[in-house]
């Protein structure tokens, strides 16, 4: 596209602080660099481990985890941004826990680049586990669900179920034995012609080739995601919102937030 | 039609107040700013909230959407001459689906009654305000509250997850969605913790959390503030999260023993309630690591509560102190800030010379797990003057916490009282930025005007603050 001007957000960790459990890195640091360093630290972050900090809080998708871990939305603290007419702004605060003013870092997640450039920002981090191991087996969703104790992930193909346990390995021999689980090395591997979004509760309607998150609502699925209708209350808010923080158009034109 | 007849005729003739008697109870919040509404209403469904928003618009008059009034920063004080939206007979839980952990709610329903219906199915509405019995999640949702327990779950915005509101136009949408990951913005997250500015919320969709199936409640006490405040730091940095990690200091300790006689330790300088919550082996594990950190950090004696009994007289301790300091002088006043949690010595040993300095007494009962100070400044409202050196000394302490890399509020909210401090961590561009907000959900600006959000001249010239200070009423000071 001619006028487009690619923009390239700073990289590197900036610090991290284990005992208040936040880190502080540029958007453009890479997931994989910020868990390393984490892990020397004994912590991690709630955000799915493949490409760019910034472009995994501006997508904000979340990972396998999301049941155990929370939703991406969740780990942003504070972000420095660029708006639209070129001004450094900060959004959130610095410490775990913040309610001054309207926490614009909620609106960032999730605005896939419309609304500002993510520049540096802080995050929350928690602890790694001190044991995890996936277990599977051919047992109902709903007995998985109701028996287990917050697992981190649970999935259903349908057929079979995977979950992911953390904590003290006692414990959680306690919890798949009566279910009938076994180990296994991971989770299954995921259908990737479209990522769905359902009501927790809705999964047994699902058709096809698919692995849903149970308790969440996310279904990996060979078809892509079938067309959501958008509210046109919605729809206008987003028009708002977008005319407010950039007036011109000017932030990753032609995207639209509601397309997939 | 005049406005009040407007709505009578939208809701019903009882169901609209305008008593000079009547209006003077909707004055002020838990705080004691004042600000004067023309009508309270109680309506009973999304379309008659949705009748108050656009009547009020049609006359030209701001509404506040108001639920139990236990705010503390002044957040549903009525903008002069408002409406007043109350929730309170909004207060049905509308459905709740066990197996998926989720629960509809009006937003009038209370905190603790949510907890208490879904008890049964052994889940809980997670945030647990000290005013649990008597908030609402409608107040919950506009603060972004917290409580003891938002160390490991995080608050409100963490257990919402769908909202029903009527927008300050008077349109009625659902932000956030049932499903995992709605599309467009994240609606939902900003509305919540925007202390009402961005319209009314109707229906909250909210995410229950299992009861933990083990519990271990702890009391540790020190000779130091130091030495527990270490303690905290050091048991987070050990990547053990506690559901809950609260301190008391002496004042506390003693004003509080001598009101719930729970054998709490009055001649230690400093007490930590600390609780595990999870599988059994890992509640053990837990509580023998945290035990060990504190050994390290000069713990005097840690107490086990041995049953359900011991338990609960513990955290009755801990959420009955703002009722025993009435023991110590009439009234208090109560602040929130937070901290980094490395900083937690120095700054509130800064909260001690700050009071002293202004002769005044500090009791400090907190979330010391994430770092959010309580310390309440008690006095005596007679006492001519005090009131100033209780203003002083409050916006001291919101300076030092800022300055210490912190933030104006934990869970309060901003509302009133430290709108003009705004400007202490946000610069005139993030101001901006927010209010580009609130316009986008707010062009006319008619849904609860003139909190948070100081006006734009108002920018950067905090020297102002004291303007609100001088502002407050005299009188109690919940």
């Amino acid at each position: 596209m001619t006028g487009v001007r690619a923009v390239v957000a700073p990289a590197g960790i900036t610090w991290i602080e284990p005992a208040e459990m936040t880190a502080s890195c540029g958007a453009g640091t890479t997931v994989a660099e910020l868990e390393e360093a984490l892990r020397q630290h004994g912590q991690c972050v709630a955000i799915p481990s493949s490409g760019s900090v910034g472009g995994a809080l501006a997508v904000g998708r979340s990972g396998l985890r999301r049941l155990g871990y929370g939703p991406v939305r969740d780990a942003l603290l504070q972000a420095r941004y660029v708006s639209a007419a070129g001004e450094l702004v900060k959004a959130g605060g610095p410490t775990v826990k913040n309610v001054s003013g309207f926490d614009l870092c909620r609106l960032l997640v999730g605005s896939r680049g419309t609304l500002g450039f993510l520049g540096d920002i802080i995050l929350r981090t928690r602890p790694r586990p001190r044991f995890e191991q996936w277990f599977g087996g051919a047992v109902d969703p709903d007995e998985v669900l109701a028996r287990l104790y917050r697992p981190t992930a649970a999935l259903w193909d349908g057929a079979s179920v995977w979950v992911l346990l953390e904590g003290d390995p006692g414990d959680i021999e306690q919890q798949i034995g009566p279910l009938g689980l076994t180990a296994v090395d991971g989770p299954p591997e995921l259908p990737s012609g479209g990522r769905w979004s359902i009501a927790p509760g809705a999964y047994r309607s699902l058709r096809g080739r698919f692995v849903v998150e149970l308790g969440v609502g996310i279904v990996h699925h060979e078809d892509p995601l079938p067309p959501r209708a958008v509210d046109p209350v919605i729809r206008d808010l987003h028009r708002r919102i977008k005319q407010q923080f950039d007036p011109t158009g000017r932030l990753n034109p032609g995207v639209d937030m509601f397309d997939g | 039609m005049t406005l009040v007849a407007e709505l009578r005729s939208a809701l019903d003739d009882h169901r609209v107040r305008d008593g000079r008697t009547e209006l003077s109870l909707y004055r002020h919040d838990a705080s004691a700013m004042e600000g004067a509404a023309v009508a309270v209403c109680f309506p009973i469904s999304t379309a008659e909230v949705q009748s108050c928003v656009r009547i009020a618009r049609r006359h030209g008059v701001p509404f506040v959407a108001r639920g139990s009034g236990t705010g503390l920063a002044g957040g549903a004080v009525p903008p002069d001459g408002a409406v007043v939206i109350s929730t309170t007979k909004l207060n049905h839980i509308v459905s709740v689906d066990v197996a998926a952990r989720r629960a509809w709610v009006e937003p009038g329903v209370l905190n603790l009654d949510l907890s208490r219906a879904v008890a049964a199915h052994g889940l809980h509405f997670a945030p647990d305000p000290s005013s649990q019995q008597t908030c609402s999640i409608g107040g919950n949702v506009a603060n972004n509250s917290g409580g003891p327990h938002c160390l490991a779950e995080g608050v409100t915005n963490a257990h919402v997850l769908a909202l029903e509101v009527v927008l300050p136009d008077g349109n009625v949408a659902v932000l956030g969605g049932d499903d995992a990951e709605p599309s467009g913005y994240d609606l939902r997250g900003v509305f919540v913790g925007s202390e009402g500015m961005l319209g009314v919320a109707t229906k909250v969709l909210v995410r229950l959390t299992p009861n933990p199936p083990a519990v271990c409640t702890m009391l540790m006490d020190f000779d130091t503030v130091e030495a527990g405040a270490s303690t905290v730091s050091a048991v987070i940095a050990g990547g053990i999260v506690p559901a809950a990690m609260e301190m008391m200091d002496q004042l506390c300790l003693r004003a509080v023993e001598a009101y719930v006689h729970a054998g709490l330790p009055v001649d230690a300088a400093a007490a930590l309630l600390i609780e595990v919550v999870g599988l059994p082996n890992g509640v053990a594990a837990d509580t023998a690591a945290i035990t060990e950190i504190a050994t390290t950090h000069d713990v005097r004696t840690v107490r086990i509560a041995a049953d359900e009994a011991e338990r609960a007289l513990l955290w009755k301790g801990r959420k009955s102190a703002f009722g025993a300091i009435a023991r110590i002088k009439p009234n208090y006043y109560l602040h929130d800030t937070v901290v980094p949690r490395r900083r937690l010595p120095e700054v509130l040993k800064a909260i001690y010379d700050i009071t002293l300095r202004h002769d005044l007494l500090v009791l400090n009962v907190f979330h010391a797990g994430d770092g959010n100070l309580h310390p309440l400044l008690v006095y005596d409202g007679r006492e001519p003057g005090v009131l100033d050196r209780v203003h002083a000394a409050g916006e001291e302490i919101v300076r030092v916490s800022v300055e210490a890399g912190g933030v104006l509020s934990g869970e309060h909210g901003i509302g009133l009282e430290k709108r003009d401090l705004m400007p202490l961590m946000f610069s005139a561009v993030d101001l901006a930025a927010q209010e580009a907000l609130r316009a986008a959900f707010d062009p006319d600006g008619v849904s609860n005007p003139g909190k948070v959000l100081p006006s734009p001249a108002r920018c950067g010239d905090v020297m102002d603050a004291g303007r609100v200070a001088r502002a407050v009423a005299e009188g109690a000071w919940i």
